[in-house]
């Protein structure tokens, strides 16, 4: 059965890779761009960049309004309205990064983080250093055979001790939903704040920030077929009065002498120095791009590669899934051989694919797994990529077995 | 300089090869040959990090020439590093720090696997030797 992807062709970067005999199934670390990005960076370049948020002149005034529409499509990607800000940061890390330093001050000794098993380090190490400085305890939620947070440990482990819960949407190496309305449903009942870290969940179907009902939703631009060097905060009104201002500099202060300043509120407040201004207007424009795509058949194309890519992997002997992988990606590994062997006969053969900890060493570590590979989807690929792969995994086997 | 007796057959086996998988084979076989590293040495002390897999490598100067040993648990990585010790092994302090090492390998063909993305850890095992050289 072939699956063609009839969005393909709307991002070249694909057809240069084909000619280089390269075969992407890296989307989980990052994304092709479609071509609606690539025009919008050349137009804002072309036509005058200029700096947001200062200058009176006509070119300000265009970015700004460019920089400023992109900040509502992110608001409108995720359903916000107008219980929540978009703050852009310069990426997913800095945004958790910035939560972790921006919400210190509310943590007093003794006090609970809950994260789970399966945090890419990007929202283990903020606040596990977090935890470090303040004295608090760093609960990690267990995994269930499938890969999904166990409930029932965590109705046992949030509780009037948790502060803050931060948890995965959609694991990078697992490739499974999390059950986040029971999550943060048990969070709130404790009145916990909460943070969703989207940064794959938001690549897969669309999400309402609203509908969550998350204090915090993060997520990378770069992953979402946007630019690099941009992430999404999305924080509500209430929780974002209690972030203290994190990085100091340029446009983010109301008022300044040699020794005192006061700082703007959100989203300005926390977006210190001169932001990713071209990235920010790129990603307006991908948001645009996505929201023009019939996303039922977007989910639809997926759902049937992810199931092709599952099958493909079962026929086929000693191969081991991590998880019970749901959808956009599958990690497995190969009984009796190294990971990091497959991985050197896939780059031979032209498949991107990624291997080893992914980010998530004490995830890894608990499977007792030194590394895996994994192959990650993306709405551009389709039937005869992951032909591809099978047939250089199949050459790779059969030389190290 | 003259070549070490192990890398002039290294050079006319890996420049007589075509295509990746006569290459991968032949490294398979090389890391197969590779003196097995004693338990003892595979400690912490010993081991190269920045590799997907473990390496270890351990190094001592006999009368004046550098004896290297090595080992992996990945099979290619361990062929990578039995090419280098060909080269290296034998070689006197002096003639150690004269070697190229990115073109020995690129002589070999296997320059690709040198290239700063590449994550199998040869780059760090050039690193460590070079430090346990200047030592």
């Amino acid at each position: 059965m072939m699956i063609p992807s009839p969005w393909r062709a709307d991002f070249p970067a694909i057809a240069a890779l084909q000619r280089q005999d390269q075969t992407y199934l890296d989307n989980a670390a990052t994304t092709q761009k479609p071509q609606a990005l690539l025009d919008a960076l050349a137009h804002y370049y072309a036509n005058g960049a200029a700096n947001v948020h200062r200058a009176q002149h006509l070119p300000g005034a265009h970015a700004t309004q460019a920089f400023e529409d992109s900040r509502s499509k992110a608001a409108h990607w995720l359903n916000a309205g107008d219980c929540g800000q978009i703050i852009f940061t310069h990426g997913a890390t800095s945004a958790l990064n910035l939560l972790a330093y921006g919400l210190e001050h509310l943590f007093n000794p003794g006090d609970e983080i809950v994260i789970s098993a399966l945090e890419h380090h990007a929202n283990l190490l903020p606040w596990q250093q977090l935890a470090h400085r303040r004295d608090l305890k760093l609960v990690i939620l267990p995994l269930d055979t499938d890969g999904l947070i166990d409930l029932d440990a965590a109705a046992s482990l949030i509780g009037p001790q948790t502060r803050l819960l931060a948890v995965s949407q959609l694991s990078n190496v697992l490739g499974a939903w999390q059950p986040l309305p029971a999550l943060l449903t048990m969070a709130k009942a404790h009145s916990a704040m909460t943070v969703v870290d989207g940064a794959q969940g938001v690549v897969h179907g669309r999400h309402d920030v609203q509908a969550l009902g998350c204090d915090f939703y993060v997520f990378s631009s770069h992953k979402l077929y946007g630019p690099d060097g941009l992430g999404v905060l999305f924080g509500r009104h209430e929780v974002l009065k209690q972030l203290r201002h994190w990085q100091f500099g340029g446009e983010m202060v109301l008022d300044a002498d040699y020794q005192h300043a006061r700082f703007r509120p959100a989203p300005l407040g926390f977006e210190a120095g001169t932001p990713p201004i071209s990235s920010v207007i790129g990603l307006g424009a991908t948001l645009d791009y996505l929201a023009g795509l019939d996303q039922d058949a977007v989910s639809a194309h997926e759902a049937a590669l992810h199931d092709y890519l599952l099958k493909g992997l079962e026929a086929r002997n000693g191969i081991r899934l991590l998880g019970k992988p749901q959808l956009a990606l599958a990690s497995f590994v190969v009984e009796g051989v190294h990971n990091a062997d497959l991985a050197h006969l896939l780059t031979e053969q032209g498949i991107a694919v990624r291997a080893g900890h992914h980010c998530a060493m004490p995830l890894l570590k608990s499977f007792e797994l030194a590394g895996a590979i994994r192959v990650s989807l993306a709405l551009y690929n389709d039937s005869e990529d992951l032909e591809r792969f099978f047939e250089a995994l199949d050459q790779a086997l059969e030389l190290l077995r | 300089m003259t070549l070490p007796a192990d890398a002039v057959k290294a050079l006319e086996t890996f420049q007589a090869a075509a295509g990746w998988e006569q290459r991968a084979r032949l490294l398979m076989q090389w890391g197969d040959r590779l003196p097995v590293l004693s338990d003892v040495d595979k400690i912490e002390a010993n081991r190269v990090h920045g590799c997907e897999s473990q390496v270890w490598l351990v190094g001592s100067l006999q009368d004046g020439h550098w004896q290297f040993a090595a080992s992996s648990d990945a099979r290619l990585i361990r062929g990578l590093v039995a090419l280098l010790l060909a080269r290296v092994n034998g070689l006197s302090a002096v003639e150690l720090q004269q070697v190229d090492l990115p073109e020995w390998f690129n002589q070999l063909g296997l320059s690709r696997q040198l290239s700063p993305s590449r994550s199998n850890g040869l780059n760090a095992v050039l690193q460590r030797m070079r430090s346990l050289s200047d030592m």
